[in-house]
């Protein structure tokens, strides 16, 4: 924050032009991550334009041509019945996309209010926050996906709800400490003195210093939540089959991988691994900016 | 520690009610039961009393031992879990013995080797974290097991060496991405006390480099590497649900995921109890270890 603001000082002094937003994207995220966006971006594009840009029918079964191989009908094969890989893959990228997304929006947005409300009230209200989200750290991520999954049987949005109570406490711990370091500088008791109430100075002066730590703890996050939710579906208690998902694809390619096919399961085991890695990388990018931007 | 169990115990007690349907419709199935049935149901399971009455005398059957009976199995759930609590166990610490080894000897390379060997490991590191335990544990079947046939597929063997040559992929599975991060870490901690004035004192003094890494490097870079290593096991009690079912062992977890689509719920809660029972007690033996290793750090403070 501070860098790109000194440089617009100095930019209206020489009437240089102002960074874009691409450049300042650039200086957050260094040569790596901003191939890691560039790759996920085409990611989430040829998924997001799957109804337009898939060859064929995700769920249209061709038995004669099953476990075909890379063929020049199929560049990627079909699997065990028949139905085109690629075209389930950019179809299953979208659940593996906004799946984990939604998690994380919930949990984020849940998370940040619980923080910032406990780092501004302290005492009473803040020991009753932080011993909620201790005992919610104490049971494994997963674990509340499958009580979830157990209550309410498995669906895709079962298991995002479960998923979304269990990541609360890793975004609500990282904000908390931040807030607690805003609300004791002198910006703060400034505004307090003003007659700003506690809600307004929190919204509008806390939480923009604090975005960056939530964003890039959120980014972070939704690495995880693509493979806990991919390993919820493999399970068979997440996403129910026709549809196309990643972590059912590498479940029913197992079964070819049995009888020698193993084009479905590499596919798809391999894009889930390509999301996880530039997600964890931009993540890693961007926790590193916004605590040097301290 | 014992508030936490108290409340997740709660939580899994009262799972049972968020469900939709009336709780008899679990036990007695679908199709539901004659009146009769029902009036048995009912009396057995003290359906009548109020929900906390029903909680402590749930609390309490647990402390004598008794789970409940599975409605699927038509057996004690203790009697159910037994059985393959062992095979999970030695999942679990067959892969958490990988994970320390492969971990903290993989970080000191890439932390005290050439930039070259730092970087190899870097990369391997970063790929073993993207990579979900599914889709690896998919990998070595597939390669090791199917392809090269070095392995048995499926199954815990027979015990003894056979379980052990049958639980090693599994175990190599559920271990990637825990020694990857534990990599990660033990490379971060070590680099940091390389730079520390107590370091740079020996070095002066002419010590030799491997008791200095031994005895001022390593020793201090423990307390991060103990506590990732601590939560590490902890996740891999959930991680072992996931890779029992690629491996097809049976153990708690296979039983679990069977328990959640056949709605078996006295299996389920006493399963899911048990896990985080496990989680719990792994992450206070981590913070009792905390004062084996730095004696500063006394019971209770966590600083």
């Amino acid at each position: 924050m501070t860098i790109s603001m000194e440089k617009t000082v100095k930019g209206t002094a020489v009437a240089v032009r102002q960074p874009g937003f691409l450049h300042r994207g650039y200086e957050r995220l260094g040569l790596l991550g901003t191939a890691a966006a560039a790759v996920l971006l085409l990611v989430a594009l040829s998924a997001a334009l799957a109804p337009m840009l898939a060859p064929y029918d995700p769920d249209f079964p061709d038995l004669l041509a099953a476990l075909s191989g890379p063929t020049a009908d199929h560049p990627l094969g079909t699997d065990a019945l028949g139905r085109d890989i690629l075209s389930r893959l950019m179809w299953g990228a979208r659940i593996t996309l906004a799946g984990p997304g939604l998690v994380i929006l919930l949990s984020t947005v849940v998370g940040t209010v619980l923080a910032l409300v406990a780092s501004w009230c302290g005492g009473r209200v803040d020991t009753a926050i932080s011993w909620v989200l201790d005992i919610l750290f104490a049971v494994p991520g997963i674990v509340f996906a499958l009580i979830s999954v157990a209550i309410w049987g498995p669906s895709l949005l079962t298991v995002v709800a479960g998923l979304a109570v269990a990541y609360v406490p890793y975004v609500a711990r990282v904000v908390r400490g931040a807030g607690l370091r805003e609300r004791n500088l002198p910006y703060v008791s400034a505004a307090w003195l003003q007659g700003h109430s506690g809600a307004g100075i929190t919204l509008t002066q806390i939480l923009p210093n604090v975005q960056g730590i939530v964003i890039a703890q959120a980014i972070s996050s939704l690495g995880f939540a693509v493979i806990d939710l991919a390993a919820v579906s493999f399970l068979g208690l997440g996403v129910q089959p026709p549809t196309a998902d990643l972590g059912l694809m590498v479940k029913s390619g197992f079964d070819s991988v049995l009888r020698g096919h193993p084009a479905e399961a590499i596919a798809a085991g391999a894009l889930i691994i390509l999301i996880v890695w530039c997600v964890t990388v931009i993540g890693d990018r961007l926790t590193t900016t916004a605590r040097s931007m301290r | 520690m014992l508030l936490v169990l108290l409340v997740t115990s709660f939580i899994v007690f009262g799972m049972m009610y968020l469900a939709p349907g009336s709780p008899l419709a679990f036990v007695l199935g679908p199709r539901g039961g004659t009146p009769e049935q029902v009036a048995a149901v009912t009396a057995q399971y003290h359906f009548d009393d109020p929900f906390l009455v029903r909680y402590f005398r749930w609390l309490g059957d647990i402390f004598q031992g008794n789970l409940g009976r599975s409605i699927v199995y038509r057996q004690d759930v203790t009697a159910l879990m037994s059985g393959r609590i062992g095979t999970t166990a030695a999942l679990v610490s067959l892969s958490a013995v990988l994970i320390a080894v492969v971990g903290v000897s993989s970080g000191l390379l890439a932390a005290l080797k050439s930039r070259w060997v730092d970087t190899v490991i870097s990369t391997i590191a970063a790929v073993g974290l993207s990579t979900p335990v599914f889709v690896i544990g998919v990998a070595l079947i597939s390669i090791f097991a199917v392809g090269l046939g070095w392995f048995p597929t499926f199954g815990v063997g027979s015990g003894g060496f056979d379980t052990l040559v049958h639980l090693t992929l599994p175990a190599i599975a559920l271990a990637v991405a825990s020694a990857a991060y534990l990599a990660r870490i033990t490379k971060a901690a070590v680099n940091e006390e390389r730079t520390r004035e107590h370091v740079q004192t020996a070095v002066v003094r002419g010590l030799a480099s491997n008791v200095i890494v031994r005895r001022h490097v390593l020793r201090n870079a423990l307390i991060p590497i103990t506590t990732v290593m601590g939560l590490t096991v902890a996740t891999l009690i959930a991680g072992a649900v996931v890779v029992e079912n690629v491996f097809a062992l049976d153990g708690l977890g296979s039983l679990l995921v069977r328990a959640i689509l056949q709605r078996d719920f006295s299996v389920v809660q006493a399963v899911i109890l048990v896990l985080v029972v496990a989680f719990v007690v792994v992450n206070a033996v981590v913070d009792f270890l905390y004062t084996v290793i730095d004696p500063r750090i006394a019971l209770g403070s966590r600083q």
